[in-house]
């Protein structure tokens, strides 16, 4: 591997993005094999229409509203990783997305693998921004202890007191918070209240000015992911030291009625992409920032009348300038012989994945951070 | 009724309970504190609600985590005898179950409920339920130790985690332990197993797991186990762990450190040799040993006192009930559960066995921003009940005017008491002295002279001496 270019190890100026599909999302729908003919036996209700799909080859296209990401695919930026996943594949939502989270399919692990990615950035957290999370909550791949990580909900207010309305006042009660929390305490618990609570600010007063700062002639969608990835973009472009980036979108848990629910999804998903893509392009970060998309499974092969259940393999995608764009994995088939308990099986690894971006773009030793040691796809240029 | 009757009955209730408002703070001084030490370690709401009344109100109450999560915080809520609820708690965080991997939640309030049943009474009796309860053994794979094909992990986290402590037993009293819980097992375990792994709770929602035990999977051999030697069963196994001084040791220290101090120190482990004295004398009573405890001259010192960094799920609910709000049907109900979420403590999602690291740990930078805007929102709206009625008595104890720094002392006092340092006071009173002396009884200026109380309060709870208990 790398030894990296950073001085903390790691590559330098290099941002990973990721992009969390929460809830489970339909493999075959997203990426369709429209040429099978147990695709269209299997999803009698929810099928999409051949002639609609964006064509990859003669086999697989993307379903229509992808047309954002096959724009990026067509100008070699897109890598499919197909049938990703892990062994004895689990279809709780919360545990499947722990694995993930922690690189720890076998035992119930509790460090993120971003927050040690985090960590191997920034070793003694001097940047309180090196992480952000976009949205409320940490989530549980960027936990670890004494690893500072920012959840902004909305960036506009993000901070102390966001419900005080009056700008002055608002002002006024932080410049008190500050003092309150600027003093050495009676004992070790209240120092380190105090330097929690100094550094929280430190981080809101920074992401403050970066809104201020944002200029851009893309109009991103007026929807959650949206909001979330224009964040980003603007969190990116302010200069602030932030190497990763996270957020999700969802629930992509599309039990009923999935034809709809799905169609908005992945239009508001694919858009954002596009978009915050084109804003990083804009701004030239397109070289430095690589996107990865993930969902914790797939869903079933056969649908239920209306949407479908829980599965295993699943699809992820890597998006950037550096990323040799093509399919990785293999799609798997749709035979009854072939399938697990009536599902896909996954035939990669996603901590193969994982190694492949700490280790290929991030310039990070991998083995530390995913529990082991895991062969890896060629997926950056060199 | 003095101020230290007050100050020491506030303590108790921010331990044994979930903070009390100090309406209710004066009813109980005025019966003396063992008096209600007693109360809380005796409970029996009349007003009770059952479980299913709530869901029943509450329908926007899903399936999920959050939504049974919510379920249970508005019993935290709303109950009279707040430390059922919260030894409840505790029990929760010990024997840390997650949804995660159930991916069951009526077999986790199922299980809930047998804590809260159990909760006071002998910790035998509670580890027998324990070993008995169905999310539990879908938890640590006991529904996988067969005869002859054993799993480990129940009968190792047992002794680990639950009941002894590291180091106080061997490797072959986790196997032999292990062994006399083979057959304890779920009757619909192939359906279940299935059924849990699969699909989500829509469209038709969950049943719970059952609890079964099969003699023809059970191994009859002799086990040796904690120095004695028999043909044990899972009980058996029990009831040797009820006596051991390493039980007796283990859930004394983790009493102590859940309603005392999070640091055992010499006093601390005085106090924890008289809770063990009240364990074995009680034929291993909680309630016994709690007693011990709240009574103790340790834990009724000052020394004691905001000793404790508050768990979000404390923080929450004292704040909540501080505020009095949430007391009625509210379709925001299942927020409630989220707010101690993205604090770092969803109930329910414990992050493993071991529970949640507690102490200096709840205190990180994303989660301390949620703590202090949550508490100044719900301090801060003046609109509450229950903030209407402390604005009412800060105001109430005074003939007109109060000064800035008389004004940040009556709320301290009227919120808690909460003591503060003198540098924090400081900050406060500057922060009011801005705009003069307040009087929260001059009709004409009422509307903004209530504004700058919310101010204060939200400000109050915003210091770091705010986040102890």
């Amino acid at each position: 591997m790398g030894s990296g270019n950073g001085q903390n190890g790691g590559a330098k100026d290099r941002n990973l993005v990721v992009l969390q599909l929460g809830g489970g999302n339909d493999y075959l729908n997203t990426i369709v094999p429209y040429e099978n003919g147990l695709y269209y036996d299997n999803r009698p209700t929810i099928a999409h229409d051949p002639d609609k799909i964006l064509k990859i080859n003669d086999e697989i296209g993307f379903r229509p509203d992808l047309e954002p990401i096959k724009r990026l695919w067509d100008e070699g930026k897109v890598a499919i990783i197909h049938g990703i996943g892990y062994p004895e594949p689990n279809r709780s939502h919360f545990r499947s997305m722990d694995i993930w989270h922690t690189a720890m399919p076998e035992e119930i692990g509790t460090e993120g693998w971003l927050g040690r990615v985090i960590r191997d950035i920034d070793p003694t957290a001097e940047n309180v921004l090196t992480g952000v999370n976009f949205g409320r909550g940490l989530p549980r791949s960027m936990g670890l202890k004494g690893v500072p990580v920012a959840s902004v909900g909305n960036l506009e207010t993000y901070g102390l007191f966001p419900e005080m309305e009056d700008e002055y006042l608002r002002k006024f009660a932080i410049d008190s918070f500050a003092k309150m929390y600027g003093g050495k305490g009676k004992d070790a618990v209240m120092d380190f209240l105090g330097q929690t609570g100094a550094s929280a600010l430190k981080g809101a007063d920074l992401l403050g000015t970066a809104t201020g700062k944002y200029k851009s002639s893309i109009e991103y969608g007026d929807n959650p992911i949206g909001n979330d990835l224009k964040n980003a973009a603007t969190v990116m472009f302010a200069g602030l030291g932030t190497r990763i980036f996270h957020t999700s979108y969802g629930s992509f848990d599309t039990h009923s009625g999935e034809v709809f629910k799905h169609d908005l999804l992945w239009q508001d998903t694919a858009r954002a992409v596009g978009d915050f893509w084109d804003d990083i392009a804009e701004h030239g970060m397109d070289d430095d920032t690589v996107i990865f998309m993930f969902s914790e499974f797939g869903r079933r092969i056969k649908d239920n009348g209306s949407g479908t259940d829980h599965g295993s393999g699943g699809v992820a995608f890597l998006i950037g300038n550096s990323v040799k764009g093509g399919m990785y994995g293999e799609y798997p088939s749709l035979e009854e012989k072939d399938q697990i308990e009536g599902d896909l099986a996954y035939n990669n690894d996603f901590r193969m994945t994982y190694s492949s971006i700490l280790e290929q773009w991030l310039e990070i030793e991998a083995a530390p951070i995913v529990n082991g040691r895991f062969e890896q796809f060629d997926l950056i240029k060199s | 009724m003095s101020t230290s009757e007050i100050a020491l009955m506030a303590h108790l209730m921010r331990r044994a309970g979930f903070t009390a408002t100090r309406d209710e703070l004066e009813t109980y001084v005025a019966g003396g504190y063992e008096a209600r030490v007693e109360q809380l370690l005796n409970p029996g709401d009349p007003e009770v609600i059952p479980d299913d009344i709530i869901r029943r109100v509450h329908f926007s109450l899903d399936e999920g985590p959050d939504g049974a999560a919510a379920q249970w915080m508005y019993r935290m809520i709303t109950t009279k005898n707040p430390l059922e609820e919260k030894i409840t708690l505790f029990w929760h965080s010990l024997f840390a179950t997650a949804y995660s991997k159930t991916n069951n939640s009526r077999s986790i309030l199922n299980q809930i409920e047998m804590f809260r049943r159990f909760s006071l009474g002998s910790f035998r009796d509670l580890l027998v339920e324990l070993s008995k309860d169905p999310a539990m053994i879908f938890w640590l794979d006991n529904n996988d130790n067969h005869n002859g094909k054993v799993n480990e992990n129940y009968g190792r986290e047992l002794l680990e985690l639950f009941a002894l402590g590291i180091g106080t037993y061997t490797e072959n009293d986790v196997k032999d332990a292990a062994r006399a819980f083979t057959g304890w097992t779920l009757g619909n375990v192939d359906y279940m197993a299935v059924k849990a792994n699969k699909d989500s709770f829509s469209p038709y929602g969950r049943i719970a797991w059952h609890f079964e035990y099969r003699p023809d999977d059970h191994d009859d051999g002799e086990k040796t186990f904690m120095g004695e030697t028999g043909r044990f069963n899972g009980e058996d196994i029990v009831d040797i762990i009820a006596r051991q001084p390493a039980a007796a040791r283990f859930v004394s220290t983790r009493l102590f450190q859940f309603f005392a101090a999070d640091q055992v120190d010499e006093q601390g482990e005085k106090v924890i040799e008289q809770m063990i004295q009240s364990y074995f004398d009680s034929g291993y009573e909680i309630r016994s040993v709690l007693r011990t405890l709240f009574n103790s001259d340790f834990f009724k010192s000052e020394a004691a006192r905001f000793a404790r960094v508050k768990a979000p799920v404390e923080l929450v609910i004292g704040v909540i009930r501080q505020a009095g709000s949430y007391r009625e049907p509210n379709l925001g109900i299942e927020g409630v559960s989220s707010f101690s979420y993205y604090m770092g403590q969803g109930i329910m999602r414990p992050p493993s066995v071991e529970g949640w690291h507690e102490g200096e740990e709840w205190i990180e930078s994303g989660a301390l921003l949620e703590r202090v805007n949550f508490v100044a929102q719900e301090l801060g709206n003046t609109s509450l009940p229950g903030i209407k009625r402390i604005i009412e008595r800060v105001g109430a104890e005074n003939g007109g005017t109060l000064s800035p720094i008389e004004f940040v002392e009556r709320c301290l006092d009227v919120m808690g008491p909460i003591e503060v340092e003198d540098e924090t006071k400081e900050v406060l009173v500057s922060h009011v002295a801005r705009r003069g002396d307040i009087d929260l009884r001059d009709e004409s200026v009422h509307d903004e002279s209530t504004k700058r109380a919310g101010e204060l309060l939200s400000l109050i709870g915003s210091t770091r001496e705010f986040q102890m208990a």
